[in-house]
């Protein structure tokens, strides 16, 4: 019996310390790699030093770019694709009319001209946009890059049955007469008098209404060129014809996408991208904490997804200085908040919405995301790294933003409902994050009498079928229901265009908007998309946000952070906020 | 035998659209049974800006608009005779046997299936070969060294192999021999056989040994008692009698009983791996197609889920009637 008991124990403990190296820090690697980035002779070093900066400036070329990500692209197609990364991606093989500059933290969100000479001249009281392309841009095959192409690839991707994943800005502002696409209309293009080229090097753009913002649109890779007699359709994205410094390879689904230089394009003629490695290699589907793990040992440069490193890995570089100095920990472009119902009575009520605003324990709901490390405290919808943005606090939560008791009971005596209510909440119940802020709100409401039942469902079908469907969530009482946005560009119509203006409310469901249904914010977001300039339409949405918060329809709980590791092999390093991630057409690798 | 072989094959075919019916059955009868409707399906196959007219438009293209029974037609269809696919610009043919297109990427499934075969079938069968040497040879051992600290240090190593799931002995394989001592690649770096074989086996290596380490120890633990059961069995005790020594006793009588079960579950169990070893894959990120079953089942995109189940039932269905081949040769008692 001894001898089996000690076996057994040492069994044990041989797999435990087993297990406790795996879990352990990065070790020899992580060591190696710190002590390089002492020696990169960079300006700034250590934790956030790519925030607001440029870590490790370089302009050395030459090397290999290894990218990894845990899914896939919705679509290398510049006209078919809406995610951030792809978006960021894309600009290594295409230029739209203008883009985000490539410099940190606020540069970084001023758009500059790319395949255009300048920025749009608005005509017509902004209904109507004209663009000059440069002269002498050429794709990857050496064929001139025309104004028709551009042309062309904005009218193939308002078809969404053929295309159904872009955003659909130009579907919505342009003045289409009916168009439906080259694709129905068999015209490569010709039948939209929406967008005229009156020469190779000029296009004009006519819009439904005003609309200040429409720079915004142009740096969309939807306006990407597309000669249209290269255009295979769905099968465009197998290989998508460049006009950026880098061209495909291979393209393999699912496994791995390779670029390399794209011989004619054209350094003089680019302000943005550096181009400096030689080529950038990306695997796809890999696991997620597989690529932590390569990021950490040096095997790998970038997490293309950009959302940071997974939470057991965030620890990790936390209690580790020297992996700590190599990670950046900014605030991006996306809001967790809670919509807070006004067709569920009685939150109908002003106070009762107000009271819900008091009494959520927000320093709760932040360690639900992962603590400081995971998110700030949001006091209203805008983040700080918008623009113009303005923080302000309309229903203050208390010194600990544990929330205001005492306001929230008053509320509750002015709705009428001094012992509270009950209400249902609604959350995706596959996000643990989400699944730790309902429990949270339950427990933070419960100490001023309201009852909140929690229902979780599929984050597949929570803006389909249920949360983001009007009739359903009347039905099942739906008071109050987690919510996000990413926006789709860091400015106020970016950020609460879909997501406060209840025109964008459709009875089927699909709706992000899941409760800001008032016509005073409507006439904000009117008088904000046709402002004249920039500061009035700045402040024209701070505006809106304003009016949202004193509706109380929303309550901001978190702007959104991500832990980003930068592996010293990585150099012109930095976070762009247009993006929310690194800006991946500056990035180099050492030599 | 070509009689047996005949009608297991014409079973086999009906067997396999039985198999595509149900999972048929499942993505779509059930959703429709709770309420769901083909926009609302479509929902999962566009953009987060798709308005209602762009949804039903991606219904219609789709064939989710069509009744159940048509949408099966329709594949069983592309199965036999092949179909053509409009991509905006062009008809493109799809030749028989055509497994459709994935819903998300619009790509063609079949393409992919087979791009990715060679991956599974590399994992598989190099994993395979492991774990019968390693786990016969184990069990031959410890039964033949029944109660000593060799029998007792096998077993415990057997029961830690059928305990530690593969994603913790996977991603504990990487962190220690990979990213920490430097031996060998990490994830998600396959190289095909073709190109280079000996990078091929170098890059396969841990994959390999952790997906062989759970099976060696049931085999290994199957093979001892096997053993152990036969070895008293009245002819071995026979033979021992007859004078032969240990080892022709062994090698002769004992373990060709032993070996009938082996090669019965060996036959199932590479079957199903050829169908795609999901948990491998998924943890050293290998591009075969168990990691796209699981992509596909998480994408909802019924053709990809469709065709792996398809080839993974080819596989198992093939495993079956190979298996009950080679046990009638193994033992002459059964007849086919």
């Amino acid at each position: 019996m001894r001898r089996t008991r000690t076996a057994a124990a040492l069994a044990v403990a041989a797999a435990a310390s087993l297990g406790l190296a795996a879990c352990g820090g990065g070790g020899s690697g992580s060591n190696s790699a710190s002590s390089s980035n002492t020696s990169s002779g960079s300006a700034a070093t250590g934790f956030n030093a790519g925030v607001g900066q440029v870590f490790n400036p370089s302009t050395a070329k030459g090397g290999t770019l290894k990218m990894a990500i845990s899914d896939d692209w919705d679509s290398l197609d510049p006209g078919d694709t809406y995610y951030g990364f792809a978006w960021d991606f894309a600009r290594f093989y295409g230029r739209s009319l203008t883009t985000f500059n490539a410099a940190p933290g606020k540069e970084g969100v001023k758009l500059v001209p790319d395949l255009a000479q300048s920025l749009g001249q608005p005509s017509d009281g902004g209904k109507t946009w004209t663009y000059k392309l440069r002269p002498g841009l050429k794709y990857e095959d050496g064929t001139p890059i025309k104004a028709a192409d551009v042309k062309y690839a904005v009218a193939r991707s308002l078809d969404k049955e053929v295309l159904p994943d872009g955003p659909t800005y130009f579907n919505d502002y342009l003045d289409l007469q009916g168009y439906k696409g080259p694709y129905k209309a068999k015209d490569k293009g010709a039948g939209l008098k929406a967008i005229e080229t009156p020469d190779d090097q000029t296009i004009v753009f006519h819009l439904k209404k005003a609309f200040a913002g429409f720079d915004y649109f142009a740096q969309l890779p939807s306006t990407m060129p597309v000669p249209a007699a290269k255009d295979t359709g769905t099968n465009y994205k197998s290989h998508v014809l460049s006009s950026g410094p880098y061209m495909f390879k291979t393209v393999q689904p699912g496994k791995q996408y390779t670029l390399v230089r794209n011989p004619n394009w054209d350094a003089s003629t680019d302000t943005v991208r550096k181009a400096l490695p030689d080529e950038i290699d990306v695997q796809l589907k890999q696991n997620q904490d597989d690529i932590d793990n390569r990021l950490l040992a040096g095997q790998l440069d970038v997490d293309v997804t950009g959302s940071g490193v997974a939470a057991q890995t965030q620890g990790k570089i936390l209690a580790d200085p020297k992996l700590k100095a190599n990670s950046d920990n900014p605030i991006g472009i996306r809001d967790w908040y809670l919509s807070v119902n006004p067709d569920v009575a009685p939150l109908d009520n002003l106070a009762c919405r107000q009271a819900v605003e008091y009494a959520t324990n927000k320093a709760s709901i932040q360690r639900a995301y992962g603590g400081n490390t995971g998110g700030a405290i949001a006091t209203n919808m805008l983040p700080p790294t918008v623009p113009g943005a303005q923080q302000f606090n309309t229903y203050p939560p208390g010194p600990d933003n544990t929330g205001d008791l005492q306001k929230a009971k008053d509320a509750l005596s002015k709705c009428g409902q001094p012992n509270g209510f009950s209400t249902t909440m609604a959350f995706r119940s596959d996000r643990p994050k989400e699944v730790a802020t309902a429990e949270a709100e339950q427990q933070a409401l419960a100490r001023v009498g309201i009852k909140l039942s929690l229902k979780g469902f599929p984050s597949g079908d929570y803006y389909t079928l249920y949360a983001g469907k009007p009739d359903y969530a009347k039905a099942n009482n739906l008071g109050i229901s987690t919510n996000g946005w990413g926006a789709d560009w860091p400015d106020g119509f970016g950020f609460l265009s879909q997501i406060t203006d209840s025109r964008t409310i459709r009875p089927g469901g699909g709706n992000y908007n899941l409760s800001v249904k008032d016509p005073a914010v409507d006439a904000l977001i009117d008088k904000a998309t046709s402002a004249k300039d920039l500061t009035s339409s700045q402040q024209a949405w701070t505006d809106v946000d304003k009016k949202v918060m004193d509706g109380a329809y929303v309550v901001p709980t978190v702007w959104a952070k991500g832990l980003y590791y930068r592996p010293p092999t990585l150099t012109n390093v930095y976070f762009n906020p247009a993006f929310g991630m690194y800006d991946y057409v500056s990035l180099g690798v050492k030599q | 035998m070509v009689t047996y072989v005949i009608r297991r094959l014409i079973t086999a075919v009906l067997l396999l659209l039985l198999i595509t019916a149900v999972v048929f059955a499942i993505f779509f009868l059930v959703p429709r049974l709770a309420g769901a409707t083909p926009d609302s399906l479509a929902t999962r196959y566009v953009g987060r800006a798709a308005g209602p007219q762009q949804i039903h438009e991606v219904a219609v293209r789709l064939g989710l608009t069509d009744p159940i029974y048509v949408q099966y037609g329709r594949f069983v269809k592309g199965l036999v005779a092949g179909t053509t696919y409009f991509t905006g610009t062009e008809d493109v043919s799809c030749p028989a046997p055509c497994l459709g297109y994935s819903f998300i990427t619009q790509n063609p499934v079949l393409p992919d299936i087979l791009d990715r075969l060679p991956v599974t079938i590399s994992l598989a069968l190099g994993a395979a070969i492991l774990w019968l040497v390693g786990g016969v040879s184990a069990g031959v051992i410890s039964a033949l060294r029944r109660g000593s600290i060799i029998d007792r240090g096998v077993m415990a190593i057997a029961l830690a192999g059928v305990s530690l799931p593969i994603f913790f002995t996977g991603l504990l394989s990487l962190s220690i021999f990979s990213y920490g001592l430097g031996w060998f690649p990490g994830g998600g770096t396959y190289v095909p056989f073709q190109v280079n074989p000996a990078e091929w086996a170098y890059h396969l290596i841990l994959p390999w040994v952790t997906l062989a380490f759970l099976y060696a120890a049931t085999y290994a633990r199957l093979t001892r008692a096997g053993m152990l059961e036969t070895m008293h069995e009245d002819y071995v005790r026979t033979a021992r009698a007859k004078g032969l020594p240990e080892r022709t006793v062994v090698r002769r009588h004992v373990m060709r009983a032993t070996m009938t079960p082996i090669v019965t579950i060996f036959g199932l169990d590479l079957g199903l791996l050829l169908g795609g070893a999901i948990l491998t894959e998924s943890t050293f990120s290998l591009p075969g197609i168990g990691k796209y079953t699981v992509d596909a089942v998480q994408a909802n995109d019924l053709p990809k889920v469709l065709g792996v189940t398809l080839v993974a039932s080819i596989f198992i269905i093939l495993a079956n009637l190979i298996v009950d081949i080679v046990y009638a040769v193994i033992d002459p008692r059964v007849t086919l």
